[in-house]
Formats: structure tokens, sequence, C-alpha cells
């Protein structure tokens, strides 16, 4: 299981990169990837929307399931990664690299993971 | 091949009259402009195309199709020809009242049969399939409390078991959900439902029996803890077929419900519909009912319309030839008939279920109603043989496969619903070819995951047709 | 009598030895007694087939069917060509449930694309679902789909259909928009006093074309000014115009409906018809109910399966923007075998057909005092006055077996004229008529 050392880590399984104090970048993990399958679509907010730590902001659908997108955050959505609309295939082959959503205006956050804490996790998940 | 493959430029038929009147053109402001096409066919090869179609199209009379929450009985001949009278079909619904006693006797007689075998004190048939009467009861709950100024019930009870459009319907009509639990038999959880009841409750909408295919023995607590904290309880009909001339829902607490006549009362699915969905309520309740409901006024049937009805849910009075077939099985199974197909088509789910149940663990034990549901979940893990490998292995034998991955409490879920119009053969055929896939599916698994293998085409990419859906023909897709 | 059950007495109790049991009451062991049926159904005993013919033919005799239909407001008498009826009552359309299992589904799925694909064509969008119940619902179900966030309100014009704007405010009752309506002027929506509605919370506006009076609305002029404020439009159209006249698509609609019925089912009293839905590409997962797509099986060839299903209720529960489940798949399967049937030629004719019929009797009611009440283009329907009674006028062509126009108010007849009038029957009408008057 990839778990890049940069990142947070939310319980639900959503990764977090800080640009800087304020803006972040949001996406999925690997656990969450395999676990969904293929995934066939991303509905994600709109620049502008704001967020709210530990709220939905969007979901992810498979053929016959559908998963809430978890906010690790609350703020503004600065930028949404257009490309997922048409190729939701991306994050199943690179989940770290398909950002989901940018927060700006950052004004809390639930409380995150480092890599190691993650891992220790998800073998409790299993 | 698509019959836009098919389609010859210049063909056609010649189905019109010459025009007996001059020739009057549309304002050109409003002419189209754009290009647009239909197949051009010649009436012989379409027949012939929609002949093959239907050669690929596995209906009721193809073969056993215990398709479990559908109820996929036998659609007898006659209702059909008596729903395709001209004095049914030539209609126009905005006809003069004393011209169309003939409907209006259909919808009253319909009405009153329904009610005494559900108990309730009148029913709607605007409703053209279950989840529209869904919603429907639900809008008549959501206007009782509102007639009451009780604006603070905004929530419906929903088990965790219950079908996708209960959670959908309570959505639509506005109120929030709140999912109750069900226990380790697969019924309501009391203490969860005692605990969830309170001041803010609606109501609860409740299929039973269950999607399990259990019958809730608690049934009468359930609808008493629901009516103690002021809230109504809505019957799910998907499962009358089990009890239909046994009990009734009426007597059971429920307040409103609603039938699916394609399930319960043999008119046939259609590939999808059209069905019939209408709502059955209380007394208390009949002021709500859609507008307008037909009533028989000084020896004459007469349309009604209440002040305070929660408006139409359609145009017209809903999928009235559907109501026909109905009436029509009804008066063919009478008093004796009706609880005999209800006993009958349990009887046969428990005859296939004792005969599986040393192979196929059922998700929960005891006697089941007129559907069982197993669980695939020891040979998921042990051999990796899933729910849908078995499902379509059935599919080499003629056989429609049960119902899938439903409910969502059940993993690797198979729902079986035999229904009574299946013969003891048929069923032992079926047990058969239970038995063999299950011996397959020990000895060399990965056999099954490459099922069907005699059908027209294998497994359909899904993921592909969901990434980029392609939901019409061009000619660059071929 | 009958309950259509194959086994006989001495089967269902091996069965019964089978299972353990020896009655079939003791199947019902979980059931309370106290609310157990103790003394039967109060219905009448079952009857054989032809006993229950007699009694519903008998129903079906007490119905008039008039020879001459000048009656549409929502439900229109077209020629069905004998080719629709017998395709579809095929025992596989007619008894297969929804295609859940594409393998044995074929032929159903690919009967589904097609017909998304014509409605597609027909209304200039880019892809169609798989049906609605009817065309109040599908127009219900449309102004659902535009709730935002914060836009909350549907415009309505007053010139839809009276039942589907009942409809309408049903099921916003249930979602909590907001309906405005807009006013009628002249037999058509006030252009005006919709522009002045519109503003940032409206979600869409519906517009009705040809409107109920028959008349053709001027959705190019106000197209602009909706789109302007980020509303969607949805037009509502009579499906068998469309060959003749502007499309939802060419007018730059957002949401295509309408109720299919025209497309070669009958009157049926108001059902099963079909409602029709289409959009454009970007609305496409927002669409209600069952869609068939195209992809390809292990061994790459062409198959169809019904796609999109994370849209739906029975993966989204509560999330589900529609509760739909059962749709009228018959009634599309009938819609493509008449349009197929009728290519495209045959429907212009048709279309054709109905609106020279119409200019040739509104010019023959206005001869003898019947006078158009609106001034304004029109497809196969229109308004007149009524020199007399209107009641009076309507039953005495109902002796002669014609159903008059709809009635509308005390001196307005809104007349329907299809293909399937002759001249001849017009003549009579007039003759009639001016009978009456003298």
């Amino acid at each position: 299981m990839n778990i890049p050392t940069e990142l947070k880590y939310t319980p639900s399984h959503e990764w977090v990169q800080f640009i800087s104090e304020t803006t972040a970048r949001v996406g999925i993990t690997d656990y969450a990837q395999e676990a969904l399958g293929d995934i066939v679509f991303v509905n994600l907010p709109e620049i502008g929307d704001t967020v709210t730590a530990k709220e939905a902001f969007g979901d992810t659908e498979s053929v016959k399931a559908v998963s809430d997108l978890i906010s690790p955050l609350s703020g503004q959505v600065s930028a949404v990664n257009e490309e997922l609309m048409d190729s939701p295939e991306k994050v199943n082959e690179d989940c770290y690299a398909a950002w989901m959503i940018e927060v700006s205006a950052i004004e809390g956050q639930e409380e995150l993971m480092d890599a190691e804490a993650y891992a220790a996790f998800l073998k409790t998940q299993e | 091949m698509t019959l836009f493959e098919k389609s010859q430029p210049g063909c056609g038929n010649q189905l019109l009259a010459s025009l007996d009147v001059p020739t009057v053109e549309l304002e050109s402001a409003f002419v189209r402009q754009s290009e647009w096409t239909l197949p051009a066919m010649a009436e012989a090869d379409l027949s012939r195309h929609y002949t093959e179609l239907a050669e690929k199209t596995h209906g009721v009379n193809n073969g056993f199709y215990p398709l479990g929450s559908c109820t996929m009985k036998y659609n007898p001949k006659i209702n059909e020809a008596l729903a395709a009278l001209p004095g049914f079909t030539e209609i126009h619904p905005l006809q003069p009242l004393e011209s169309v006693q003939g409907c209006l006797e259909v919808l009253y007689k319909a009405e009153q049969a329904l009610c005494e075998i559900t108990g309730m004190d009148a029913m709607s048939f605007q409703p053209a399939a279950g989840a529209h009467g869904e919603f429907t009861g639900l809008l008549l709950i959501k206007a009782y409390h509102q007639s009451r100024q009780d604006h603070k019930r905004t929530k419906i009870l929903v088990p965790d078991s219950a079908h996708g459009t209960n959670p959908a319907s309570a959505s639509m009509a506005g109120f929030t959900i709140v999912n109750i639990p069900s226990n380790d038999e697969g019924c309501v959880d009391l203490e969860a439902l005692r605990a969830a009841a309170d001041e803010e409750t609606a109501g609860l909408m409740l299929t039973n029996p269950n999607t399990v295919g259990l019958f809730d023995r608690n049934i009468l607590e359930i609808t008493k803890i629901v009516h103690e904290a002021g809230g109504l309880n809505y019957y799910d009909g998907a499962n009358l077929n089990a009890i239909m001339g046994i009990v009734r829902p009426g007597e059971m607490g429920f307040d409103v419900i609603h039938l699916n006549l394609h399930k319960t009362f043999s008119t046939p699915h259609g590939g999808g519909g059209p069905g019939s969905g209408p709502v059955g309520c209380k007394d208390f309740l009949i002021p709500f009912l859609p507008n307008p409901h037909a009533v028989v006024l000084e020896e004459e049937y007469s349309w009604e319309e209440s002040l305070h009805s929660i408006g139409r849910v359609r145009a017209f009075y809903g999928n009235f030839l559907v109501v026909v077939k109905a009436l029509a099985y009804i008066l063919t199974l009478g008093k004796e008939g009706i609880p005999e197909a209800a006993a009958n088509a349990v009887l046969n789910a428990n005859y296939m279920l004792t005969k599986l149940k040393d192979l196929y663990p059922p998700a929960y034990d005891g006697l089941c109603m007129h559907e069982f549901v197993l669980s695939l979940e020891k040979l998921k893990k042990e051999k990796g043989v899933s729910a849908m490998d078995i499902a379509k292995s059935l599919l080499d034998y003629g056989i429609h496969p049960p119902t899938m991955y439903f409910p969502l409490i059940v993993p690797e879920a198979l729902m079986v619903e035999p229904t009574e119009t299946e013969s003891k053969q048929t069923l032992d055929e079926a047990v058969e070819a239970f038995r063999t896939i299950y011996a397959t599916a020990i000895s060399e698994p990965e056999q099954l995951h490459a099922a069907p293998q005699s059908t027209v085409i294998g497994r359909p990419d899904e993921v592909q047709a969901a990434r980029s859906p392609i939901v019409r023909w061009r000619p660059e897709h071929q | 009598m009958g309950s259509y059950i194959s086994n006989t007495a001495q089967q269902r109790q091996a069965m019964l030895k089978t299972i353990g049991l020896t009655r079939l009451d003791e199947l019902y062991a979980d059931v309370p007694d106290s609310v157990r049926i103790q003394s039967g159904l109060k219905l009448k005993e079952g009857l054989g087939e032809l006993e229950v013919s007699r009694q519903i033919r008998s129903m079906a005799n007490k119905n008039v069917i008039y020879e001459s239909c000048f009656r549409g407001a929502g439900a229109y008498r077209h020629y069905i060509p004998a080719a629709v009826k017998s395709i579809v009552s095929k025992e596989e359309f007619v008894t297969a449930y929804t295609p859940y299992q594409a393998e044995i589904s074929q032929g159903i799925l690919q009967s589904i694309f097609e017909y998304q694909t014509m409605i597609a064509e027909l209304t200039g969008m880019d892809a169609a679902n798989a049906s609605v119940y009817d065309g109040a619902t599908a127009a219900a179900e449309a102004v659902a789909l535009c709730q935002e966030r914060k836009k909350r309100v549907a415009l309505i014009s007053s010139c839809v259909h009276p039942q589907v704007i009942e409809t309408i405010r049903t099921y916003c009752f249930g979602n909590g928009m907001e309906i405005r309506l807009i006013e009628e002027k002249e037999g058509v929506t006030d252009l005006e006093q919709l522009q002045e509605a519109l503003g940032p919370e409206v979600a869409c506006v519906l517009l009705q074309q040809p409107n109920f009076y028959g008349n053709l609305e001027d959705v190019a002029q106000i197209e602009p000014a909706i789109h302007a404020q980020q509303a969607k439009l949805i037009i509502s159209c009579n499906p068998i115009a469309l060959a003749l006249m502007k499309a939802p698509g060419e007018l730059k609609a957002d949401i295509a409906v309408g109720e299919g019925q025209p497309l070669g089912l009958s009157l049926s009293f108001g059902g099963p018809y079909l409602g029709f839905m289409a959009v454009k590409e970007k609305l496409m997962r927002k669409l209600p109910g069952r869609i068939v797509g195209q992809t390809r099986d292990s061994q790459g060839r062409i198959a169809y399966v019904l796609t999109l299903q994370a849209r739906e209720q029975h993966i989204r529960r509560e999330k589900a923007s529609s509760n739909i489940c059962s749709n009228e798949a018959h009634c599309a399967l009938t819609a493509a075998v008449y349009l197929a049937m009728m290519g495209k030629s045959g429907l212009q004719e048709c279309a054709h057909q109905c609106h020279s019929k119409a200019a040739y009797l509104r010019k023959e009611l206005e001869k003898i005092g019947y006078l158009p009440v609106h001034a304004r283009p029109y497809f196969h329907e229109f308004v007149t006055s009524c020199p007399q009674d209107v009641q009076s006028v309507l039953q005495r062509l109902a002796q002669q077996g014609i159903l008059g126009g709809l009635p509308i108010s005390d001196n307005r007849i809104l007349w329907c004229v299809t293909e399937l009038i002759s001249k001849e029957e017009m003549d009579r009408l007039i003759t009639i008529l001016k009978e009456g008057k003298a």
C-alpha cells in the first residue's frame, strides 16, 4: 500500500497536501481507491463553494456504489481538478496525483494523521 | 445491428390517406431548420428486426424467473385480451362523465376489492408505479401532519433493509431519513426503533414480509411504537403477494399503503413498465388523496375532488389499462383464490429453500415467506466465487438469476422469489441447476467467472459504459 | 376458481412434507393470530374465464366510443399502424422485467437504446432516458432536477397544460421549490412578465410548445434572457409537432420533455402513457430513471447495459434526486416502433396533415360564427368562441357520434384535428353546428 510520507491523512481515507498554511489539496488514498474499485465518475463542488471539515464535499461513483468524499478541512474551494470529470480512471491509476479540490482560506481542520499513524490505522481496519 | 444501420433512405410505408384539404404550411419563423433523422424501414424488415430483438429477450414464458422482490408470476392472457377492448382503449380521458361510466366502474370495483384485501378505506389509482405510490403516500403523511399544524414532524424512519425507493421517496417528499438497524434475525430492532421514534417522527416505512423474506412477528409492537410517538405507518406493498387474503396491512397498524399491481396482481412488467402503484389509506387520510377520486353518487359513477388533496401526481387517472388487468385477475381468483395464491407462493419458496439450504446458507434461519435470501459470503471467501458468478452461471441453464446484492445488509446476497405459478417440476429443475453450479464452484471455481457461455453476449464492460457513456446511436461508435 | 397454480393437491402435500410441515397454514406461524383473517375475504368467489370476460366486457360496453374525435388537450387520437400493435404484443417484450441481466436482455436493451436515439433526434437534444410515467411527471422531474442550493424558484407559464401545472405543484409540495406562474396574454405566455420575473433565484422556466391553447410560443425571443440569469429552459413539446416545428435543441432548451402518447399509444382513458425526457450533454448525469448505454462484452462484441446507475435510488438511496424505478418501457417500445414505421417523411406528412386539417376546420368554423380567439400561429389545436350554450352544442354533437372540442370556459372551445379526421367528418361537424344554430 502506497502511503507517501509528505502527506497528511484522515480516518475516512482522504489525503491532504498543504501548499501553504492556508491552502491545501485533497484527494483519496490508495486504500480508498482500491476499496472503491473502478471509479466511473467523481462529483465535485464548484469553485467558490465552502467546505466544512468532516462533512461531504462530493462523492465518487463506481458501477454499483456511491461513496461520499469527506472534507478534512473547512474553507473555500479555490480549484477543482476538472480533468477527473472526463477521466475518473486517473483516481485508480495514480490517486496521489489525482487531487480533487484545492481548499483556500482554511479556517479549521479535523485531526490529521501523518503517514506512520495512517499506516498503523489501516492495520486496525483489517 | 441497430435500426439506424439497417435504415435504407427511400424506404418507408404507405400509412396515411392522401390529404383531402388544401395544404397549409406552418408559419416560417417556427419551422424546423435543424437536421434530424429516423430509420427508414419497410414494414417487413422492421417486423423481422423486432422478432430478432424478442428472441434476445428473456420473458416470463422463456423460463423460470425467480427475481426476488419483483414477483414474476405468470401474466394471464385473458387480462391482456380484456385490456385491449376498444371500449377501453378508444376512450378519451376528457370525455363527458356519462360516456365513461364503464371506466369509472372498473376503478371503483378495483378499489373496493383492493381495500377489502388490504384493510384500507379508500384507494387512488393515479400513481403509475410503486415508487410513485410511495411518493404519493408520503405526501399524504406530510399533508396530514401539516393539517394538524404539527410542523416539527420531518423525519421518516426507514429500516436499513428497505428497498432503495423508500429513502429516495421520503427524500423527494422533503423528509429527512432516519435509518433503523435490523436485529440479528433480520427484523426491525425494537430498541433502536423506540429510541428513534419521537415528536419529530412523521412516520415509518416498512415492508412486511421484509426484504429478507421474513414476516416480522413484532409487527403489532412496531406499529404501536410509531403510533404512540405520533407518527404514521406506511406499508410498502412490494411483498403483499405472501400475505394477501391471510392478513390485512390495515389490521397490522398501517395507515397508508401502496400496492404494485404489476407484482402482486399479475399484470406484466413490459421490460420495466408500465406498472401501477395505487395508494390506499385509512379514513382520516382520505381528504388528502390525489384528485380526482371515483365514487358512486346517486347510482352513477362520478369524480370527487377534495379541497385538502395533495393534488395530482400525474395527468388524468393513472395507468388505467393496468387496473383493468388487475381487476380481471381479482375476479378470477376471488375470495379463495387470493389466499390460495399467497400460500402457494410461500410454499414454493420454502420448498426451494429446504432443498438448497445445505449448500447455500440462508441469511436468516427459519421459515421464509414468498422469498428467501441466501448469502454466498463463505463461498466467496473460500473459493472466490461471488453471488454474481452464481447468478451468471444460472443464465446458462435458461434461468433468470435471482436479485443480486440486495438487501444491502446481507453480504453476497441472492434473493430468490419463485412465485406461486411455478410448478414443482420447474422448482426441482432449478434446484438441480443451483446444486450443479455449487459443485462446479467447489471443483472448478474459475469456470464460473467465465459464465455465461451460452448467451448472445458475455459479461458486458459496465465500467466502460459508465465512464464514457454512449447513450444514443452514432455511426462512429460502431 | 383458478389461481393459476400448476401444482396438484398431492404435489403440494409432498412439498409440505419436504419442508417438514403438514398444513399450509403452518407456513404463517409468525403472523399473530389476532390479526389473521378468520372468516375469509368479503369478495365474490372466483369466476371462470368466460364469466370474467362477460363482466369486464359489460363495463367496456358502458363507455361511449366516438366515431369522430375533435378533442385533444393532452391526449390525441392518431392513426396507429397495424404493425405497431402486433410487434409490441410479442410476449417477451410484454412480460420481461427491467433488463438487469444484460446477457439475456439484449433485445429489450437495444430497443430502449434505439428509442433513446429517436427521442434525442426528434427533440434535437443529446441524451434521453428510457422514459418516465407521463408528460406531466416528466415536466415535474425536469423542474426538480434544476433545483440548486441557491436556485429554488420555478417559473411556469400559465399556458402549460393545467394538469401538468397541478402535478408540478404536488412535486414541489414535496421538494420545497417555489412555483411562480407567468400569466397568459393573447393566448401565449406574457413574455414581458416572464422577463421581469427572472432573477438569480430562478432555477428554471417551463414553456409548452405548442401550448395548451394550441398556440406556438415565441421561445427564441425570451431564451437569451433566461440563460442570462443561469436559469434552465425546459420545453414541454408535442412529439408529432416536432416533425415540423423548431425542436427544443434548436431553441437552446436545456431539457425537453413531453407526453409521448401521440406516438402510437391509444387513448386508453389516460394511461398507460409515456413521459419522454431529453437533455443537453452537461445534464446527462442528472437525468432521472433508467438509461441504456452501449459498451462491449468480454469478447469485444457490441453490448447494451443499464448504465449511469449510480444516479439511481437503488444505489444512492436518500441522496438520489429521483425515486423512479419502474417506468413506461413498453410504451417507449411502442413509440420507437411507431416512429420507425412512420419514418421521418411519414411523421412529417402526419404533422403536415394535422396542421392543414386544423387550418381547414378553423376557417370553416369561423364562417359559421365560431371565431378564433387568438391570432397566433398554431399547430393542430386552437380555441374558438361558441355562439351558443357550449354544453348543448357538445351534447348535440355527441348524439351524432362526435366528441367535440374541450369546453375551457362558458363560451370557449379548444378544438383539435389530427390526420385521422377526414374532410367529410369536418364538413359533417360544420353541418350539425349550423343546423343547431338555425
